[in-house]
């Protein structure tokens, strides 16, 4: 596409003014969605943005592109018909922990194993923020919230192993305030076909503030974070000497350059390879015991839903000799009345 | 084909195949149907089978049966009674005894009333024709287990294979009472066995083996003879309503010039219209077997919005699944078809027997003032017929319909007469002006209070819309009071303004009928026989029977009041007696309801005409 025709990121801006809380995750986050969309060379009108119920489900609203805000949990599911209806459109699903998660489960999960080609993004701010502060699916043991004022007794999910789990082929983590890096993240997830999953840590400043802290926070996010890129070798730390080794059959931090461990023993990630063994340990990986791992954990080809039935339509109509209607009814056991 | 000792001459004639769920019975019913028709009479024909895939053997709840009306008249009922009852063990002829009609004929499978199938059937004794009170019947007493065996003796096949064939032995002797040509069953398992010769082979013999049987037995028994009826010029075919509702959503589609897209959870007795649809990639059909009812029709309204005709289809539970997602397509004003193929409930209730018990429900059950077009199919080949109009009236009117049949009609079959298409309406579709620079999504065409449908991949008409409530000038969201009252009303007032494309409503029979009778839906071929034939006996009734529920059509009003007995008769407590008096309530009205997962009998229904019109 010709330079001058692109669409600039604020063209991808509604007219609709942004009534998320100030100091909210989700702004980063529209911010990074516009820009990455405007690197892929996207048109406004190929676009259509759906998304369920939540704040974080908000965001077609500010679009400039189609959209649809649909009802609680439901979004993967009007998302997935309007992909295999027109396979054309770039299909992008906004949901939230408790859409996606809890009420959303099941067509979350569905989606997934379908191998849809619609990129989901998953605002997790381990609450429910609409609903002003109840517990989530993904909210820690023993969280303290308006409806568990004693903490839960409940595990959380983690959606990285919920997503592999379910036979997921694209997966990757972000942090809100890192637009740079969210923008790869979307731009990868765009360009991988097939359901892709983006999990971005964001912050709800009013019913959860600074839960994703201990790792975003710029002071120690180097330490507490790992940047998995394809190819690359396992590698974090401020001083960029720790990494990851395997011990046994579980990951094992080691500091480079003590025990006599060289850049030579550190895991290269193969964010490629089909067996899901080491993504979901990668993905499970939970700070204080490791580093939370960023980036692209999951990213493989397999048959795609929405092509799968283009395919299987072209390939029965070319072979069949019902072209119409009127041939349909005359097909089979027919009699003559006369 | 030898001299008949004994010939009944009929209009019509109402035969039951019955047996245990392993007999075949289905297909035997089907083929012989299929050669009725052939012969030119007006069939009409309707299953009974267990909910349980393998019932136990023997027992009642294991009897599946098929039973077949053929007549030289038109026929609009499966039939109440039978004429000819075929029972292949103790349970079925237990089982349908007291569906017999006096004087009728009985073929029962001796082989295998023995003292163990008898005990299972519920007998106490070992003659069941004396238990079940039918010594008075005709009753050939056919050694079938034992005939098959012979006949197949020579042909190497397997005992499993042999008693299998049991099925088409019966059938043979069916066919030799009706007089009836074995041509067009052998032609079919020619083709269905085209792969294995010697099952074929065996097939054939035993059928034909069973209708010298009857020609042996002879002077036990009479033969019926039923003139081919009077039928309109044409081709046809037989088809079951469940199938007739996935063809017109493919007429559907192809006078709209749109993809047809269905999305879909299998249930009982809805699946065949997934599973039709599902073979139908010759014609571009996309189907979504979703993970649930709700992924079924969010689906849908996914592919609503992308520009596809797009259709869901259920039962009673599945409907209930929906609620919330139809109330999205009524804010959304998208168009969609809901199907629901009415089954007995509450909850799983009687899966797969018929009742109307969900019109409540489609017209109300779901939050807010949520108001979507309800309609009704009224036989199995009508369904055709309703599916297309739902699909019409829902896109050129921009609104969710919910088409509701029911598991009589689903899968019940009639003769349907190949329609020319050419002859069918173009559906219009109301796609948005791209040039039109006051255009909104909300924008709505003055005359039908619609708005009009913009697809995703056109540049220009960008647009977001959702579940909150809309600006009735802009469609940006709005919590505005006043707004909402407004659009609230516009949408109801939207779905009334479709009674302006709806056709009126009909009555049929005595303008000054003593007794007008109310019915709607899947009832109209026992309601209408019921009165037709009570006006032939010198009564003076007429029918007024609803297709369009909401809206009404225009002169509901005005046909009720020119009456002062009416009874509205249904397959549940009475929601549509209620419905009409909600909406009239001036209007009194007696009520007829059954809610036995059963349809009406004409002779009930005579029964209590008869009363009120001595009353
Ligand atoms: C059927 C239904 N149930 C419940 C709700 C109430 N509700 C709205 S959003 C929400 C939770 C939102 O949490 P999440 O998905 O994490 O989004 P967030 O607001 O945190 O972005 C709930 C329970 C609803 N709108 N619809
Ligand atoms: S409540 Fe929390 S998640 Fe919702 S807009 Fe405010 S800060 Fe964001
Ligand atoms: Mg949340």
């Amino acid at each position: 596409m010709a330079e001058n025709c692109q669409v600039k990121f604020t063209e991808f801006k509604s007219d609709q003014s942004v009534k998320w809380c100030p100091g909210c995750g989700d702004h980063a986050i529209l911010n990074s969605v516009q820009k990455a969309m405007a690197a892929l060379g996207y048109k406004k009108e190929e676009v259509a943005v759906i998304s369920g119920i939540g704040c974080s489900s908000r965001f077609p609203y500010y679009m400039e592109t189609y959209g649809f805000h649909t009802i609680h949990g439901r979004g993967s599911a009007v998302a997935s018909g309007v992909k295999v209806a027109n396979p054309e459109l770039k299909v992008w699903q906004i949901t939230g922990d408790g859409d996606a998660l809890a009420i959303g489960g099941n067509h979350f999960i569905h989606t997934i194993r379908r191998n849809i080609d619609i990129n989901v993004i998953l605002f997790n701010n381990q609450i429910y923020g609409l609903t002003k502060g109840q517990y989530s699916p993904t909210s820690k043991r023993g969280f303290i919230s308006k409806t568990s004022p004693f903490g839960t007794v409940e595990s959380p999910f983690r959606p990285g192993e919920l997503c592999i789990g379910a036979r997921g082929q694209f997966f990757a983590r972000c942090i809100d305030t890192d637009i740079k890096h969210s923008v790869v993240m979307l731009e990868e997830a765009a360009r991988h076909e097939g359901t892709s999953i983006v999990e971005v840590l964001q912050n709800c400043v009013i019913y959860n503030d600074k839960t994703h802290n201990a790792i975003t926070d710029k002071k120690h996010s180097t330490d507490r974070t790992i940047k998995l890129e394809h190819g690359q070798p396992m590698i974090f730390g401020k001083e960029k000497n720790k990494g990851l080794m395997l011990d046994g059959l579980n990951l094992k931090v080691v500091t480079i350059g003590e025990e006599g461990i060289t850049e030579d023993d550190i895991l290269v990630h193969d964010a490629h390879c089909d067996d899901i063994t080491l993504h979901l340990k990668l993905a499970d990986m939970e700070y204080p015991e490791y580093p939370v791992a960023l980036g692209v954990i999951r990213s493989v080809q397999a048959p795609v839903y929405d092509q799968c039935i283009e395919e299987q339509l072209e390939a029965v109509q070319e072979k069949s000799k019902i072209k119409s209607f009127t041939d349909l009814i005359h097909s089979g056991d027919v009699w003559d009345v006369e | 084909m030898g001299k008949r000792s004994k010939v009944i001459e009929r209009d019509e004639v109402v035969v039951r195949f019955s047996g245990d769920s392993g007999d075949g019975m289905q297909l035997t019913g089907t083929l012989f149907s299929y050669t009725s028709a052939i012969f030119g009479n007006d069939i009409s024909t309707f299953p009974d089978y267990p909910s349980e895939i393998r019932a136990p053997q023997g027992t009642i709840s294991g009897v599946s049966g098929f039973q077949v009306h053929f007549g030289h008249t038109e026929v609009y009922t499966p039939g109440d009674y039978c004429d000819v009852l075929v029972a292949m063990n103790p349970a079925a002829l237990k089982a349908n005894a007291k569906w017999m009609k006096p004087g009728g004929t009985v073929v029962l499978d001796v082989d295998s009333c023995d003292e163990k199938n008898l005990r299972k059937a519920g007998y106490e004794t070992n003659d069941p024709i004396a238990e079940s009170k039918l010594r008075d019947y005709n009753i050939v007493k056919a050694p079938i287990t034992t005939l098959t065996k012979e006949s197949l003796k020579d042909m190497g096949l397997d005992n499993k294979s042999i008693l299998r064939s049991k099925n088409m032995y019966a059938l043979g002797l069916v066919y030799w009472l009706f007089d009836r040509s074995l041509d067009h069953t052998k032609e079919y398992i020619k083709k269905k066995f085209a792969k294995n010769q010697l099952v074929v082979d065996a097939n054939v013999k035993v059928l034909d083996d069973g209708y010298n049987y009857g020609n042996i037995i002879q002077a036990l028994t009479p033969s019926y003879h039923i003139h081919p009826a009077d039928i309109k010029k044409g081709k046809y075919r037989n088809l079951s309503g469940n199938v007739a509702v996935a063809w017109g959503f493919l007429a559907a589609a192809e006078k709209s010039g749109l993809e047809l897209f269905l999305g879909s959870y299998p249930i009982t007795p809805a699946t065949e219209i997934l599973q039709e649809l599902s073979a139908r990639k010759d014609l571009g059909v996309k189907v979504f077997q979703a993970e649930d009812e709700i992924a079924g029709i969010c689906t849908t309204i996914g592919a609503s919005f992308a520009g596809n005709l797009a259709v869901t289809t259920t039962s009673g539970p599945g409907l209930a699944l929906k609620g919330e997602a139809i109330g999205l397509a009524v804010i959304a004003e998208l168009p969609i078809v809901i199907v629901n193929v009415q089954r007995g409930g509450p909850s799983t209730g009687l899966p797969t027997k018929t009742e109307q018990s969900d019109l409540m429900q489609a017209l109300y059950g779901r939050n807010g003032e949520s108001p979507a077009v309800v309609i009704a199919a009224s036989s199995p080949t009508n369904c055709f017929d309703y599916a297309f109009y739902a699909a019409k009236i829902a896109v050129e009117q921009m609104t969710p319909v919910i088409l509701l049949t029911d598991g009589f009609l689903a899968n019940g079959t009639q003769p349907w007469r190949l329609p020319n298409m050419e002859e069918w309406p173009k559906i219009e579709v109301p796609t948005a002006d791209v040039n039109d620079k006051t255009w909104h999504p909300y924008k709505r065409d003055l005359e039908k209070m619609s708005r009009s449908w913009a697809k995703p991949g056109v540049a220009g008409l960008e647009h977001r819309i959702g579940g909150l409530e809309k600006d009735e000038h802009s469609g940006a969201v709005s919590h505005d009071a006043l707004n909402h009252q407004r659009m609230v009303e516009i949408r109801e007032e939207k779905v009334q303004k479709i009674a302006n494309v709806v056709p009126e409503l009909e009555l049929l029979g005595d303008e000054d009928a003593d007794i007008l009778v109310v019915g709607w839906g899947g009832t109209f071929g026992h309601l209408f026989t019921a009165v037709d034939e009570l006006q032939s006996e010198g009564h003076k009734l007429a029918l007024a029977h609803f297709n369009y529920i909401k809206p009404l059509p225009r002169n509901t009003y005005e046909v009720l009041k020119r009456y002062n007995k009416i009874v509205v008769c249904e397959l549940n407590l009475g929601q549509f007696a209620d419905y009409l008096t909600m909406n009239f309530p001036d209007i009194q009205t007696l009520r007829f309801n059954k809610v036995q997962g059963q349809p009406f009998t004409v002779i009930e229904l005579k029964e209590h005409f008869k009363t009120l019109l001595e009353e």
